[in-house]
């Protein structure tokens, strides 16, 4: 599912039967019915859904995937230093992670977006600073197990300093969870883009990422309903995709992600 | 035992400390000017002045922080720009109705999800199993705020048998309600099949079995004992997860709540206004959490009786 994702991104050009930004159907202001020449119907401009939400899987996936990376660079780096470095420092990151913890991602993220503007590179942002503290959590854990095993206790008692200690004995061996923990992460990044574009809080258009086509479709929802059902489940398919594929790992390796 | 509850107290109030500093920074560190983003980008000097002096933004940041703190332990949580009145009234005027649907969606939620989590482990590693785990995953996975939607137009359009939004008589929580406890039911089946396939691989378990119990008494009465004390943390951890859900969720339904007041407020770039729900949002984990623990320490005879947890 996610492969599938990943190829209609590249090939939107290709796959796409129409050009998603211009209007194709003569429909006079009204959204068209789904029919032979446009399968999931035509817009309220007479834009063709299907060619949009096909464009959509490329804003959406960019959208989360870079949200995750950020997520994942503030989470890895808080988790790794917590974990490795214990007392203090971990007691002051677990602490800050608590209160993150508290407060709602979303409220949270909608209060980020209001006080600043709803760009690209901010959207990214806001989702990487609500949503970080579980794979810091889980990347803690991890590397509190391993700075105690043989290996990186040797390494320390010969010398080596906390950077290289942490770069070259324990973050490889990190890495298999914070996968695992990215894929997962990446299903939420994606739910969570969707909600702020479905609050009109979102990358801002023309872009067409699914969340804000619901939005922008809900005022035809008593005559239009396909406008709202197919970029939702363009949504609900990513980050499906995203869960199984993280979950499937983790079944078969028969290991399991901390609370 | 007392001890362990103040230790819970005090850790509370101290995450409220932190959260009431990251509100803080958001209203008033991170835009160039706070005037200006309270008051629009148009609006004229003297306004502007005469703001900047009402929120003490002439005094150094950590005596504004100070005044922000003092007031907001009076419940002064300042007042709403757009609705010209105090912040505190206006969410304690919405609680009731936010009160309302997260209970009902905690109750669904927890109805669905422990007997699908307890199939699943019971049925461990045959097709129920496995289709459990993929419809758990199947509803953690759906946008919530297109359930929403979805639910709106065949339940109040097509079937006519629910109102198309708004709070006026009992049936118009139930689909709300629908959309917000169908994440949480997945979740909450996958933690319960989690800890419960780890408490069947117990030696007690096996203590039981041996008595000659049957399979599905060892699972309801031994190994749910240790299982659900897990998720009944969770399940006030997971508040704050479930009111990031309710903010759409009340978008959606229209419903007169404290996210949809937040929407509004976000809507509106109505400052105190946000910062006043999230920090009111905070506030009802922390609760949440501290009943949490009082359950726990009751449940939990280890606790109950002193010793560490």
């Amino acid at each position: 599912m996610v492969l599938s994702l990943v190829l209609t991104a590249m090939f939107a050009a290709q796959l796409a039967p129409h050009d998603p930004t211009r209007a194709v159907a003569a429909t006079f202001g009204d959204p068209g019915a789904p029919s032979f020449a446009f399968p999931l119907g035509t817009d309220e401009l007479g834009r063709d859904v299907l060619s949009r939400i096909i464009w959509g899987a490329r804003v959406s996936l960019i959208v989360g995937v870079a949200a995750m990376a950020i997520t994942m660079t503030i989470g890895v780096a808080i988790g790794l230093l917590a974990g490795f470095f214990g007392g203090s420092v971990d007691f002051a990151l677990m602490r800050f992670t608590d209160v993150m913890l508290t407060l709602p991602a979303l409220l949270l993220a909608m209060a980020f977006v209001a006080v600043l503007h709803p760009s690209l590179l901010n959207v990214l942002l806001v989702i990487g600073l609500v949503s970080w503290t579980q794979i810091a959590r889980v990347v803690r854990a991890e590397t509190m197990s391993i700075a105690s095993r043989d290996f990186v206790i040797g390494a320390r008692a010969l010398g080596g300093s906390p950077a290289r200690l942490i770069v070259r004995h324990v973050l490889p061996n990190v890495m298999p969870i914070i996968v695992v923990m990215a894929v997962l992460g990446t299903s939420g990044t994606l739910l969570l883009d969707a909600g702020l574009s479905f609050l009109s809080l979102g990358v801002p258009p023309p872009t067409p990422s699914w969340g804000r086509m619901v939005e922008e479709a809900l005022i035809y929802f008593r005559t239009a309903p396909w406008l709202i059902a197919f970029p939702g489940m363009a949504i609900f398919y990513a980050v499906l995709g995203f869960n199984l594929l993280g979950y499937g790992y983790l079944r078969a390796r028969g290991t399991r992600v901390g609370r | 035992m007392i001890a362990y509850l103040i230790r819970r107290i005090v850790y509370g109030a101290a995450v409220l400390l932190g959260t009431s500093i990251i509100t803080f920074i958001i209203a008033f560190v991170i835009p160039a000017d706070p005037a200006v983003a309270m008051a629009g980008a148009k609006a004229d000097p003297h306004t502007l002045a005469t703001i900047r002096h009402q929120l003490g933004l002439d005094l150094p940041l950590y005596l504004q922080y100070a005044h922000y703190l003092g007031r907001a332990l009076h419940g002064d949580l300042g007042r709403s720009y757009i609705r010209r009145s105090s912040v505190t009234q206006l969410i304690l005027s919405r609680f009731p109705a936010t009160a309302l649907l997260a209970a009902s969606a905690i109750i669904l939620s927890l109805g669905l999800g422990i007997p699908m989590g307890m199939i699943a482990a019971a049925r461990r590693g045959r097709i129920a199993d496995n289709l459990l785990l993929i419809v758990s995953l199947a509803l953690i996975s759906i946008p919530v705020f297109w359930l929403g939607t979805m639910l709106l137009i065949a339940g109040g359009l097509y079937l006519h048998s629910f109102p198309l939004g708004g709070f006026d008589e009992l049936r118009s929580l139930a689909l709300p309600t629908l959309t917000l406890a169908l994440g949480s039911a997945g979740y909450y089946s996958r933690i319960l099949h989690t800890n419960l396939v780890e408490a069947l691989e117990q030696d007690y378990i096996r203590t039981a079995r041996g008595k000659g119990l049957s399979a599905a008494r060892v699972l309801a009465r031994h190994a749910m004992a240790n299982a659900m004390l897990p998720l009944v943390t969770l399940a006030g951890l997971d508040l704050a997860g479930l009111l990031s859900g309710v903010v759409l969720t009340e978008t959606v339904f229209d419903w007169p709540g404290i996210g949809r007041l937040a929407y509004e407020a976000v809507f509106n770039l109505d400052i105190p206004l946000i910062m006043g729900t999230v920090l009111f949002s905070a506030f009802l984990v922390v609760v949440a959490n501290l009943i949490v623990d009082l359950l726990y320490a009751w449940l939990d005879p280890r606790i109950r009786l002193g010793e560490a947890p």
